[in-house]
């Protein structure tokens, strides 16, 4: 990275990266707080056409003031302190409510900090609010959570994906410089795609669930998302890592991910998906996106050779069994007696039992997450579990198996986000399965468990943005983020911050 | 058993709460007795975004117990959610094992209640781990109908154990549970306080009815609610009996009616058809996706095999070679581990084993029950008491001083043998001394002489309390043949 040596002026601030203003906040150049004001006066500016967030931190000046003293202090050493972030609503955090985007708990505050979150703040970054969502996560276009839809920045009357939407909008419209987000089908990458930003799912139990509100355990990772590459490596390297309060997270990252963005492409085999190039929904110019970034990858001293993902076609229907079945047990919780919303019956009292719990479920619940649950109370049940649950289990491995062939001969795979650009508001959600074939190239990686990537790849000629993906083997997140970077400083594509007229 | 014209067919499932200082998936104190709601976190409490993580000691007491249960113990485990709503399940399913528990088959003998000598086996179909839920206190008086729900036991590890129906009469059902908790607490897994819930009982009962050449079985019922080992005796005979005239009434078998679930009330002693669920339920088990399945290697269960320590049944055996009879060997064991080991190192000190049984049987644990203290807080040590019933076997002290030196022992911790004769005036008497103390005696009692003479021994009893008043050293037994003998000798 070239190093800019003139003072930052308040107007470019937006035009560096995350690690580029930790650099300059750390070196005295500029102040947390000033990031930080000119990140909430673009949110006050943009956010009414925008609709990215759920709650704003109040205090967030305040908390970059006393990052600016830890700083100076030598207490805070990250590479991100003082730099603020947005955090996706489905991540507990004790100081603003978490309302996953539902009715159920609108008024919800939890009474701990996710881990995740907890990591970035004693790294001293500065939380400037909650991020909309689809309802509990479960969609792909951030229109079905309680507070309404969130706007694509690029162009208002389309939707900025899912369930991740308010994290890759806030981005794009330049009101904040990293955000966190959540990934369980596709919930960091697609809006990433739609929205022009950079999104990293890394491999499963990479970053501690603990704190992240489950839709589907097995599938649930916490990811990031940015403007540039080397912001997901910083963030990573931040909140990856072993947590004893959660048995599927993995072991403490063994590489540096931000010392390694320059290892060489060089010598390195990327497989291009069949099944996912061949696809006739596949928009052409996101086809052609896969084939620029072939060339770039090529440019760079990479073989680029085809593989075969023969499942493929298996993905979505078995992770629209698997996902359902987790998120019916893990929404249980949800019933009106301990937290979150509660219906009275018409006489204002809360027995009987059963239909107080009815009651609350069904008017807490959006039609979206209903339809979930139902569909997962169904598969998990007496006479259906083996046809459905173990049926979609079986599959699920055999997925799995597809990408541990793939990875014996590509050191990484290559392919498409999205089989379209951003789709318009209320356009898919009167169709749940047209909704949910749009994940059809992200689910994969989930049910393998494996690190995936979503990188802009220019925009087409309605100035929606494309992208690509780059999918890695299980801990390749150090190799993902180096092809990524270098991808980057070949302006594969630029970084840009959508205007919101 | 009593002659019936049915068999009785019981299976046991036995809710053991484990006695780990945590619960089982969060960091949670498991004390009873603490306010409501106290020892609740995030994840026992459900909120969303907590996760479990397993508590290691808990699968080291269930493989501990399964060992002692001889089960299979599986070399892969799992976790499984069990789905239903209630309020005091505050995630909506409890985690449970479902079709991998960490104990398989296994089985467990006991003494037979109604057969003296005889040994009866229940075999165990397996052994699970899971979670404890809340406790709900529903309030209906005054018109009031409030609930409240205390989570302090959400979350407490639960062993159930469940036994195929072998249990063939409410004494023996009782008996098995005695000696399963006896073995429990010998394993120190559980404190087994069945008013405190750390032992609960379910039983699945039902009746095989002879009919000519064929057998008719009754509806199965579930028992719940038996909180003693009263309970479970008294709440099997009455549910035999109503089901026998239930039968007698309607004739429905086991094919003509669902299984019912009925509450044992005590107070009232009756069991009570408890509501029915309008459908069966379906707990849609899956495995949970936030728990990892454990592995338990050959080495660990190889480690907990050689920890598990004499076991009732092998102390019993041990006991008995000792030369104890099988009643004195189990009312010793029963005492627990502490007792079998004073009672070993009394008579290992060189006293009798049955005079050391008969003495703590009768002296030792009334003082215990008298102080409330247990055998590790008694003040006599099983060296003190063997040096004192040698003394007596010797004859060197008859029994009833000997009593009088525990007693002075009691009350002077600090005292020997030695001390506490001499503080008691306890000495030899020579024959001498002997023989002129009963001769003044024959010569006070010329009745008793005469009856003697005659025949009628009854009377030297009296002689003998008049010697003890005479001098309290004088062997009563001694006193006795001795006035004996002068009296036969003089006629």
């Amino acid at each position: 990275m070239a190093a800019c040596c003139r003072k930052l002026s308040i107007m470019n601030i937006e035009e560096q990266s995350a690690v580029d203003l930790g650099r300059r906040i750390a070196s005295g150049e500029v102040s947390s707080r000033e990031v930080t004001q000119h990140y909430l006066d673009r949110i006050a500016e943009r956010e009414p056409a925008v609709a990215a967030f759920t709650n704003l931190a109040d205090d967030a000046v305040t908390t970059a003031e006393q990052a600016d003293q830890q700083i100076a202090s030598g207490q805070l050493r990250s590479p991100l302190a003082g730099v603020p972030v947005s955090i996706k609503d489905l991540l507990c955090t004790a100081s603003l409510p978490t309302t996953c985007g539902s009715r159920m708990l609108r008024e919800f505050h939890a009474p701990y900090t996710a881990t995740a979150v907890q990591k970035l703040l004693d790294a001293g970054l500065v939380v400037v609010g909650k991020t909309n969502m689809d309802e509990f996560a479960m969609g792909g276009s951030t229109e079905t959570g309680d507070g309404g839809a969130t706007h694509n920045p690029w162009d208002r009357q389309r939707t900025a994906g899912g369930s991740s939407g308010g994290a890759a909008a806030a981005l794009a419209a330049g009101m904040v410089p990293l955000s966190i987000g959540s990934d369980t089908g596709g919930s960091v990458r697609q809006p990433a795609a739609f929205c022009g930003v950079c999104g990293l799912k890394p491999t499963y139990g990479r970053i501690s669930r603990y704190g992240l509100v489950a839709f589907a355990s097995s599938l649930d990772q916490i990811g990031t998302l940015a403007h540039y590459v080397e912001d997901l490596a910083a963030s990573l390297q931040i909140m990856a890592g072993h947590d004893p309060r959660d048995s599927t997270s993995l072991p403490d990252p063994t590489t540096e991910y931000l010392a390694h963005l320059d290892q060489p492409v060089q010598g390195l085999k990327v497989g291009v998906i069949r099944e996912h190039i061949d696809n006739p929904g596949l928009d052409a110019d996101i086809r052609d996106g896969v084939i620029r970034a072939q060339q770039a990858l090529q440019e760079l001293g990479a073989e680029i050779v085809e593989v075969h993902l023969p499942h493929t076609s298996h993905a979505v229907p078995t992770y629209y069994v698997i996902a359902p079945s987790e998120a019916s047990g893990n929404l249980s919780r949800y019933d009106g007696v301990h937290y979150g919303f509660r219906q009275l019956g018409d006489s204002g009292a809360a027995a009987p039992l059963d239909a107080m719990i009815s009651r609350s479920r069904s008017q807490g619940f959006g039609p979206e997450v209903k339809r979930r649950i139902m569909l997962g109370t169904f598969a998990l049940s007496a006479g259906y579990y083996d046809a459905y649950y173990k049926k979609a289990l079986q599959v699920r491995r055999l997925i799995a198996q597809d990408y541990g062939a793939a990875f014996e001969q590509v050191d990484l795979l290559l392919g498409p986000v999205t089989p379209t650009p951003a789709f318009g508001l209320g356009e898919k959600l009167d169709d749940p399965v047209q909704m949910y074939l749009q994940d059809l190239y992200t689910v994969g990686a989930n049910l393998a468990g494996i690190p995936a990537l979503s990188l802009p790849a220019g925009f087409n000629e309605q100035g929606l943005p494309l992208a690509i993906q780059l999918q890695g083997p299980a801990l390749g997140e150090a190799r993902l983020l180096s092809v990524a970077y270098q991808l980057q400083q070949q302006h594969f594509f630029e970084p840009r911050i959508a205007e919101c007229s | 058993m009593n002659q019936t014209p049915y068999k009785l067919v019981i299976g046991l499932e036995v809710h053991v709460q484990l006695s780990t200082r945590t619960k089982l998936f969060c960091g949670c104190p498991t004390a009873f007795g603490a306010s409501p709601n106290t020892q609740t976190c995030p994840v026992c409490l459900g909120h969303p975004g907590a996760l479990p993580v397993m508590n290691e000691q808990a699968i080291a007491l269930a493989i501990r117990t399964g060992l002692a249960l001889n089960c299979e113990i599986a070399s892969v485990t799992k976790w499984d959610r069990k789905s239903y709503f209630y309020p005091d399940l505050p995630k909506g399913y409890q985690i449970s094992q479902f079709d991998q528990p960490i104990c398989g088959p296994g089985y467990l003998d006991f003494a037979d209640p109604e057969n003296e000598g005889e040994t009866l086996r229940v075999r165990l179909i397996r052994a699970h781990l899971e979670e404890d839920a809340g406790k709900s206190m529903h309030d209906e008086g005054a018109g009031k109908a409030d609930s409240q729900i205390d989570l302090n036991r959400t979350g407490t590890p639960l062993l159930e154990i469940v036994s195929e129906p072998d249990l063939n009469s409410p004494e023996a059902a009782k008996a098995y549970l005695i000696e399963l908790r006896l073995l429990l607490t010998y394993l120190g897994v559980s404190d087994c306080n069945m008013q405190e819930g750390s032992l609960r009982a379910d039983a699945n009962v039902n009746l095989h009815i002879a009919q000519g050449d064929t057998t008719v079985a009754t509806p199965i019922v579930e028992v719940k609610n038996l909180n003693s080992f009263r309970a479970v005796e008294r709440a099997l005979t009455y549910e035999s009996q109503r089901q026998y005239s239930q039968w007698q009434k309607d004739g429905r078998d086991i094919t003509q009616a669902p299984k019912q679930t009925r509450g044992w009330d005590d107070a009232a002693g009756v069991t009570v058809a408890q509501r029915e669920k309008e459908e069966s339920s379906d707990y849609r088990y899956f495995p949970d996706p936030d728990l990892v399945p454990l592995h338990i290697e050959p080495r660990q269960l190889e480690a907990a095999r050689q920890a598990l320590g004499d076991l009732p049944a092998a102390l019993r055996e041990r006991l008995r070679y000792a030369g104890l009879k099988e009643y004195d060997a189990n009312v010793i064991v029963s005492q627990g581990r502490s007792m079998v080991d004073y009672f070993e190192q009394a008579v290992a000190s060189g006293a009798p084993a049955k005079r050391v049984s008969s003495w703590i049987q009768q002296d030792v644990m009334r003082t215990l029950n008298e102080q409330e203290i247990s055998i590790e807080e008694f003040s006599i040590s099983a060296l003190q008491l063997a040096e004192l019933l040698q003394a007596i076997e010797k004859g060197d002290i008859d029994n009833s001083r000997g009593k009088d030196v525990f007693q002075y022992c009691l009350q002077h911790p600090e005292a020997d043998l030695d001390s506490a004769k001499a503080a008691l005036g306890i000495e030899a008497v020579d024959q001498g001394e002997l023989e002129a103390l009963c001769r003044e005696l024959l010569a006070e009692n010329p009745k008793i002489v005469a009856q003697v003479k005659e025949g009628n021994v009854k009377g030297l009893g009296a002689l003998i309390g008049a010697a003890r008043k005479k001098n309290p050293n004088a062997d009563p037994k001694q006193v006795r043949e001795l006035c004996h003998q002068l009296i036969l000798a003089d006629a």
